[in-house]
C-alpha cells in the first residue's frame, strides 16, 4: 500500500460539481502523475465541505490549507507551487472580508470557526466511494459494538439517553421511536430512511448521502438490530443521481465485506438496504405518505394512529428516520450518549444542520450545536448580508416555517424555541432576506410552493392554500383591502387547525408570521398601496421630476402605451393609470428626470 | 369488552374501545355534519380518508381539530363539537369546498339530492368569501355514466367503491394539489378504462360529479312520435324503489302506480322484464342442468360451475379482468335483452309493426344496462334490441315532468303477453334470487318430482359471499352465490386455481343485487333502505300465484308459438350470447 504523504481533497459535492470540480480533480490527478508523485500525493474527491458559495474547494492535508473558488486551469499552480515548491498558492486563500488577510486553515475562518461537524463529521473529509476511509474513521465500530456487547434494549436505552431527536423536521425522540417500533410484534419489520429531502434550498441529506453514505447504512443497520428488523429501505428522490449513485457503491462495498447481508460480524443478525426511489413530491416527506408511495400508492397522507411504527410499510411495523438523524447514530454509540448529550440546550441535544441561503455573504452547509443563537449563525458563520444591506428577516425551517425578525436574533435556536418564536426547525433551511426584500412577495413565493405541493387530499390545504396564494397575489398586486388582511388571518388559522398532515399545519407560517412582524407593509400595500421595498411592481409608480425634465420628449415617444403626455420644451407627465410599468420612459431618460414611487 | 368514558359537549358518554368520536356522539343525540365518510352498515364498508374536514371536533389538549369520523375515542377526552373555533373551522372549510365547486345547483342533475347544497343549507353558508380560480376538467361521457368532475370534492367515495368493493379499479385520484380529481389512469375516458359501468361510484356520488348519462329526452321524442309504436318493460327492482321518489316509505312496493304512470306517460304496451326473466330462467336453467348432467355423467370436457350472466356489469367485468374464462358463464342473455329480442320478432309479428317502428325501453334499476343495450351484437342490421334504457331515476323524473301526481294513481295490471310473470322472475331483484329462480325450475326438471316449498333461504341474505347445498332428490348441487363484484373476483380466482367446488354460482355486481343498483333512488349510506327493498322483493313474490317460471302460461305459449323448445337454434340465436376480450383488445370491441 502507498505511503502517502500529502492528500489533495477536492469536493465533489453536487455544487462543486456543477463548478467543474470533477474536471479539477482530473487535471490534479494528471499533473501529480505527469510530476512522479502518484506515489507520494494521492487526490481524492469527498463529499460537501459546506463553503459552497466559495466552492469548488480544494483541501491540501496535511497542513490544512483550504482553496477556495478553484477552477480546473489552477491544478498546475497547486501542484507547482503548493505540493512541488511548498508555496501555498495565496490567489486561491479565502480573503476576510474585515481584515482582508489571506487565511489559509479553514478552522480559523468565521465560516467554521462556530461549527462543530457532527453529522457531517466525514463529509469533506474521507472518499465517500472507498469503505476503508470510512472504517479508518471509527466507521463500522459502532455496529460492531451493538452487535457484540449489546442488547438491543441497551442500544435504545444509550439513544433515549442521547435525547437525539429527528432532524427531518418533527423533532420526536428517536430512542422512544426505536422503541416503540421495537415492542411491536411482527413477523418483518423495516427500517426506513427518509432522503425524500424536498425543502426549497436544504442539501443536508443529500451532502451526507453524498459525502458519508456509510454512516446512514451503519445507522440503519443498528436500528434494525434494536427494532428487530432485517430489511431497510432508502426512500430517496430521483433527482439526487449522484447520492444514488454512491449509496450505491457504499451498500456494495458494505456488502462485500459482511457489514450488509446475512450473519453481520458473524452474528445472527442480518440486514440488508434497497433503495426506493420517490418522484419529488413534497408531501412524500411525510411518513405515512412516503409509506404509500413505497407501496406504490398515490403519494399522499394517511391519518395517525396508526403510527408507523405499528403499522407501516406493507401494514408492517415501521421505523422512519431521515438522513441527517441517522448520520448521528454511530457517533452516540461511538462516543457515549453523555458526550452527545453534553452538546446543545436542554431539551435539543447535539447539532443541526443548516442550510444557508438567500442574502447572506456565506452561502453554504453549517452544522451548529443547538442553542446557537440565529445572530452567530448569520451574522459570524454566514458572514452577514450581502453588500452591507440591512439584515430584515430569516425564514427558518423551509416553506412551512415562518419568518423571524431582529427581534429574534438571540433567540438560542433549537426544536422548541423556534416553535414558540412561530417559525419552526424544520429539516433546517434558513433563508435571510435583507431590505430589498418585500414581506408580502416572500409570503407568496411560499405559498406557490404549498400549492404547487399540496397533495389533494384534504379541503383545507388543497382549496385553503390555493385561496391563500390568491388574495398575496391580489395584495401585491395593489388590489388588496384591509378585509383581505383579516381573511387570510382566519384562513391561515383554519388551515394550520384542519388539515390532515403536517403540511396543512405548517403551510400558511409564513403568511401568519409576515402578518404578525411585518404588518406595516401589509398595510402599505393594501391601504398606500405602496410597496416599500419596491418589489412588487405593480405597485410600482414612475414618475417624472419636473425640476430635471427638459421636456426633450424621449419618454413620450418611447412610451408603448402613451401614457406620458407633454409638450416640447414643457413638463411632461405620467398618466399612472395608462402606465404599464415597463420603464422604458426610465431608461430612455438622460437627464435622470424619471424616479420610481 | 373494554369501556371508554368521555365527555362530548359537557355529557358523559361510556363507548366500547375503538369507537369513533362520530359513533360516540351519535349514540347521545349529537348528529357531527359529514360530507366524505360513508358507511355502509350491512356490507361493511367504510370510506373515510379523513380529508374534507367537514367533521373536525376540538379534543382538549390536542393542537390542532380531529375528524371525528377517523378518530377513536380516548379514556378521559373531552370534546367540542361546536365551539366556535370548530363551527368556524367547519364552515370555512366548506365555503373553501364551496369555492371551487359551480354554483349551478339550479341546473344540476343533483340539485335536491346533493350532499353537500344540503350540507351547504344545514350550515348556512349565505356567501363565499374565498372566491377564486376555479379547477376545470372536461367533461367525460360514457355510454352509461357523465364525469363532471368539475364538481368532484374529493371525498374519494367511488375510488373506495371502484377499488376495494368491487376491484375493478376503473378510477383512483389522479394530479396533485387543486388540480386532483379522481380519474381513470391517466385522465383517459372512463369508455376505455376497465370500467364496467356497475354504477356504484354514481350511487355513492354525494355531488354531481358522477351522474347516469339521462335518456328521458329520448323516451319522451319516441313517445311522441306517432309513426312509433313505444313498448317498456320494467325490471323487478324498481317496483321495490320507485315510491321512494315519491315520499314512500323504503321497500313500499308500488307495482302497480308504476304500471298506471308508464301508461300515462303514453307508452303503448307495458311490459314486464319479469316475464324475460321467466325465459331467462327457461335458457339459463336448461343450460345449467344441461352441463350438470354432463358432468355427472362424467363428460370431462363440460365447463363448471356455470355462472349467471344476466348483470352487464359483471360480463363487462370478466370480459376485462378474466377474459381467459370467458367461456364459463352461461351464454343467456339477460332479461332485458332477451325481452327485447323477443319484442322485435315475435310481439312486432303480433302487434304488426315493423321492426323500425317498434320502439323498446327498459325501466332499468342499473347504468350498465345502458350499455349493454347498445352493444352491437344486441341489434339487427344496425336497430337495437332495446332502444333506450332509463334508471328508476329517470323514470321518476319523467313522471314528475309530465305533471302526474304519483300517489293519486290507481292501481294497474301489465299489459299480456310480456306482462305475465312469476314469482321466481320477481326475485331477480335481489342477490340470490337469480339462482333461487333458476333451482325451483332445475329441480322439478332434474328430478321429475313436484317442488312444494319453493323458498330456498339458506340462498338468500346480505352476506357477501354466500355457499348452499340444494338436495335434488338424492343429488346435491352445490351453489355459490356472490355480490359486488370483489367477491366475484374472490370466487374467480378459486376457479382459476381449481380450488372452486361449487356446480353454479350467482353473481351480481352491485352490494345487494340490482335492489341496490347504480340507478336506482339514492340512499345515501343507509343500507336499512336496501334491505327493506329485499324485504319487498320477497313479498312480491310470495303474492304471486305462481311462483316457478315455467309455469308461465305466456312463456309457454312463447314457446309453443316461436322459439319451440329452450336451447333451440331459434332460442339460441336470440337469446343467447357470446363474449369478447376487452383485456388484450385494450378497447371495446363495439365502440
Amino acid at each position: 500500500m502507498a505511503n502517502y504523504k500529502m492528500h489533495l481533497l477536492v469536493c465533489g459535492g453536487t455544487g462543486c460539481r456543477a463548478s467543474q470540480s470533477d474536471q479539477l480533480f482530473e487535471n490534479l490527478k494528471n499533473t501529480i502523475a505527469e510530476k512522479g508523485l502518484a506515489n507520494d500525493v494521492q487526490v481524492i474527491t469527498t463529499g460537501c465541505f459546506g463553503f459552497c458559495e466559495k466552492g469548488p474547494i480544494v483541501k491540501v492535508m496535511p497542513d490544512n490549507t483550504f482553496y477556495t473558488q478553484v477552477a480546473p486551469q489552477d491544478a498546475s499552480e497547486i501542484v507547482n507551487e503548493h505540493i512541488i515548491k511548498g508555496r501555498k498558492v495565496n490567489r486561491l486563500l479565502y480573503i476576510n472580508p474585515e481584515t482582508e488577510e489571506h487565511i489559509a486553515d479553514s478552522k480559523h475562518m468565521g465560516f467554521y470557526r462556530k461549527q462543530l461537524r457532527i453529522a457531517l463529521r466525514n463529509c469533506g473529509f474521507i472518499d465517500p466511494e472507498n469503505i476503508n476511509e470510512y472504517i479508518a474513521r471509527d466507521g463500522y465500530a459502532a455496529l460492531a459494538k451493538c452487535l457484540s456487547e449489546m442488547t438491543p434494549q441497551q442500544v435504545i436505552e444509550e439513544m433515549k439517553k442521547s435525547g437525539l431527536r429527528g432532524r427531518g423536521g418533527g423533532g420526536f425522540p428517536t430512542g422512544m421511536k426505536w422503541d416503540i417500533t421495537s415492542q411491536s410484534k411482527a413477523d418483518q419489520k423495516y427500517v426506513v430512511c427518509n432522503a425524500d429531502e424536498g425543502d426549497p434550498g436544504a442539501f443536508m441529506d443529500r451532502s451526507i448521502m453524498e459525502g458519508d453514505p456509510h454512516s446512514v447504512i451503519e445507522a440503519m443497520a443498528i436500528c434494525g438490530y434494536c427494532i428487530g428488523a432485517s430489511k431497510g429501505l432508502v426512500y430517496i428522490r430521483a433527482e439526487y443521481p449522484l447520492a444514488v449513485e454512491r449509496l450505491k457503491i457504499a451498500m456494495e462495498q458494505a456488502r462485500q465485506m459482511g457489514l450488509l447481508g446475512d450473519n453481520i460480524f458473524g452474528t445472527s443478525f442480518n440486514f440488508d438496504i434497497e433503495i426506493r426511489y420517490g418522484a419529488g413530491a413534497f408531501v412524500c416527506g411525510e411518513e405515512t405518505a412516503l409509506i404509500h408511495s413505497m407501496e406504490g400508492l398515490r403519494g399522499e397522507p394517511t391519518m395517525k394512529p396508526p403510527f408507523p411504527s405499528v403499522s407501516g410499510y406493507m401494514q408492517a411495523p415501521t421505523n422512519v428516520n431521515n438522513v441527517e438523524t441517522f448520520a448521528n447514530v454511530p457517533v452516540i454509540i461511538n462516543k457515549g450518549a453523555e458526550w452527545f448529550a453534553s452538546i446543545g440546550t436542554e431539551k435539543s441535544k447535539g447539532t443541526k444542520v443548516f442550510a444557508l441561503a438567500g442574502k447572506i455573504n456565506n452561502v453554504g452547509l453549517i452544522e451548529v450545536p443547538m442553542g446557537t443563537t440565529l445572530r452567530e449563525v448569520i451574522f459570524e458563520i454566514g458572514g452577514g448580508i450581502k453588500g452591507g444591506k440591512k439584515f430584515k428577516a430569516v425564514q427558518t425551517g423551509g416553506p412551512s416555517g415562518g419568518c423571524l425578525t431582529e427581534k429574534h436574533l438571540d433567540i438560542a435556536i433549537d426544536f422548541d424555541s423556534l416553535t414558540a418564536a412561530g417559525s419552526m426547525m424544520g429539516s433546517g433551511g434558513m433563508i435571510v432576506m435583507d431590505e430589498d426584500d418585500c414581506m408580502v412577495s416572500m409570503a407568496k413565493f411560499y405559498l406557490d410552493f404549498t400549492v404547487e405541493e399540496s397533495c389533494g387530499k384534504c379541503a383545507p390545504c388543497r382549496v385553503g392554500n390555493k385561496r391563500l396564494n390568491e388574495k398575496l397575489e391580489k395584495i401585491c398586486s395593489g388590489k388588496g383591502t384591509r378585509e383581505d388582511i383579516d381573511l387570510l388571518r382566519n384562513l391561515s388559522h383554519v388551515i394550520k387547525d384542519a388539515s390532515l398532515c403536517g403540511l396543512g399545519q405548517t403551510s400558511p407560517n409564513p403568511v401568519l408570521s409576515t402578518i404578525d412582524n411585518f404588518y406595516d407593509e401589509y398595510i402599505a400595500h393594501v391601504v398606500d398601496k405602496r410597496c416599500p421595498s419596491g418589489q412588487c411592481k405593480a405597485l410600482l409608480q414612475y414618475h417624472i421630476n419636473p425640476d430635471n425634465c427638459v421636456g426633450c420628449t424621449a419618454c413620450a415617444r418611447n412610451c408603448p402605451v402613451n401614457a406620458i403626455t407633454g409638450e416640447r420644451k414643457q413638463v411632461h407627465h405620467i398618466d399612472q393609470s395608462t402606465c404599464i410599468k415597463c420603464g422604458a420612459c426610465m431608461e430612455k431618460c438622460k437627464f435622470n428626470a424619471v424616479f420610481i414611487k | 369488552m373494554e369501556m371508554i368514558n368521555l365527555k362530548i359537549d359537557n355529557k358523559n358518554v361510556q363507548v366500547e374501545k375503538g369507537t369513533t368520536i362520530l359513533n360516540a356522539a351519535k349514540s347521545i343525540g349529537i348528529k357531527i355534519p359529514t360530507l366524505c365518510y360513508l358507511h355502509l352498515h350491512d356490507f361493511n364498508i367504510t370510506n373515510k380518508p379523513a380529508g374534507c374536514r367537514i367533521c373536525v371536533v376540538e379534543v382538549k389538549g390536542r393542537r390542532n381539530l380531529a375528524p371525528a369520523c377517523a378518530t377513536e375515542c380516548v379514556e378521559g377526552m373531552e370534546i367540542n363539537t361546536h365551539n366556535i373555533r370548530v363551527v368556524n373551522a367547519r364552515k370555512t372549510v366548506l365555503e373553501l369546498i364551496l369555492s371551487d365547486h359551480p354554483a349551478d345547483c339550479l341546473i344540476c342533475a343533483k340539485s335536491g339530492d346533493c350532499e353537500l347544497q344540503t350540507l351547504a343549507q344545514e350550515l348556512g353558508v349565505r356567501e363565499i368569501p374565498y372566491q377564486g380560480e376555479q379547477s376545470i376538467y372536461r367533461k367525460d361521457t360514457s355510454p352509461a355514466i357523465i364525469r363532471d368532475v368539475d364538481k368532484c370534492i374529493m371525498c374519494r367515495r367511488c375510488e373506495m367503491m371502484c377499488n376495494q368493493v368491487q376491484s375493478v379499479g376503473a378510477l383512483s385520484a389522479v394530479n396533485r394539489g387543486f388540480m386532483s380529481v379522481v380519474a381513470p389512469a391517466f385522465e383517459m375516458n372512463l369508455e376505455d378504462s376497465v370500467c364496467t359501468y356497475c354504477g356504484q361510484c354514481v350511487a355513492v356520488c354525494p355531488t354531481g360529479a358522477l351522474t347516469e348519462v339521462d335518456n328521458t329526452n329520448n323516451v319522451i321524442r319516441a313517445l311522441a312520435d306517432p309513426t312509433k309504436t313505444v313498448v317498456v318493460q320494467t325490471a323487478p327492482a324498481v317496483r321495490a324503489a320507485l315510491g321512494e321518489e315519491f315520499g314512500f316509505e323504503a321497500g313500499s312496493l308500488v307495482t302497480g302506480k308504476m304500471v298506471s304512470a308508464l301508461r300515462t306517460l303514453g307508452f303503448d304496451k307495458v311490459f314486464d322484464t319479469d316475464f324475460s326473466a321467466d325465459l331467462t330462467i327457461m335458457e339459463e336453467g336448461t343450460e345449467l342442468l344441461d352441463r350438470i348432467s354432463r358432468h355427472l355423467k362424467g363428460d370431462k370436457n363440460v365447463k363448471l360451475p356455470i355462472l349467471t350472466s344476466c348483470c352487464p356489469g359483471w360480463v363487462n367485468f370478466f370480459e376485462h379482468q378474466f377474459p381467459e374464462m370467458k367461456e364459463i358463464p352461461s351464454t343467456a342473455r339477460s332479461p332485458q335483452q332477451m325481452f327485447g329480442a323477443i319484442a322485435k320478432t315475435y310481439l312486432a309479428q303480433k302487434l304488426g309493426v315493423e321492426r323500425e317502428n317498434l320502439i323498446v325501453v327498459s325501466i332499468m334499476p342499473c347504468l350498465a344496462k345502458k350499455y349493454e343495450c347498445q352493444r352491437e351484437e344486441f341489434s339487427t342490421n344496425g336497430n337495437p334490441d332495446v332502444d333506450f334504457s332509463i334508471s328508476t331515476r329517470e323514470l321518476a323524473r319523467l313522471i314528475k315532468q309530465s305533471n302526474i301526481d304519483f300517489n293519486a294513481l290507481p292501481e294497474e295490471d301489465f299489459d299480456s303477453p310480456m306482462g305475465e310473470s312469476t314469482g321466481a322472475g320477481v326475485i331477480f331483484g335481489t342477490t340470490g334470487g337469480v339462482i333461487e329462480a333458476a333451482t325451483r325450475t332445475a329441480y322439478e326438471v332434474f328430478t321429475g318430482k313436484k317442488l312444494e316449498n319453493v323458498e330456498f333461504h339458506q340462498l338468500r341474505g346480505m352476506e357477501w359471499i354466500r355457499e348452499a347445498e340444494v338436495d335434488f332428490d338424492g343429488t346435491t348441487i352445490k351453489i355459490g352465490i356472490a355480490h359486488g363484484l370483489g367477491n366475484a373476483r374472490k370466487l374467480l380466482e378459486d376457479i382459476k386455481k381449481g380450488k372452486s367446488h361449487f356446480h353454479a354460482i350467482e353473481i351480481m355486481a352491485c352490494p345487494g343485487g340490482c335492489i341496490g343498483g347504480g340507478g336506482q333512488p339514492l340512499h345515501h349510506g343507509n343500507t336499512e333502505i336496501l334491505k327493506a327493498r329485499q324485504r319487498a322483493i320477497y313479498r312480491e313474490d310470495e303474492n304471486k300465484t305462481i311462483r316457478k317460471s315455467h309455469e308461465n302460461p305466456y312463456i309457454q305459449q312463447l314457446y309453443a308459438e316461436f322459439l319451440g323448445k329452450p336451447m333451440s337454434e331459434k332460442a339460441h340465436h336470440l337469446l343467447h350470447t357470446h363474449y369478447f376480450d376487452k383485456k388484450s383488445n385494450g378497447e371495446h370491441h363495439d365502440k
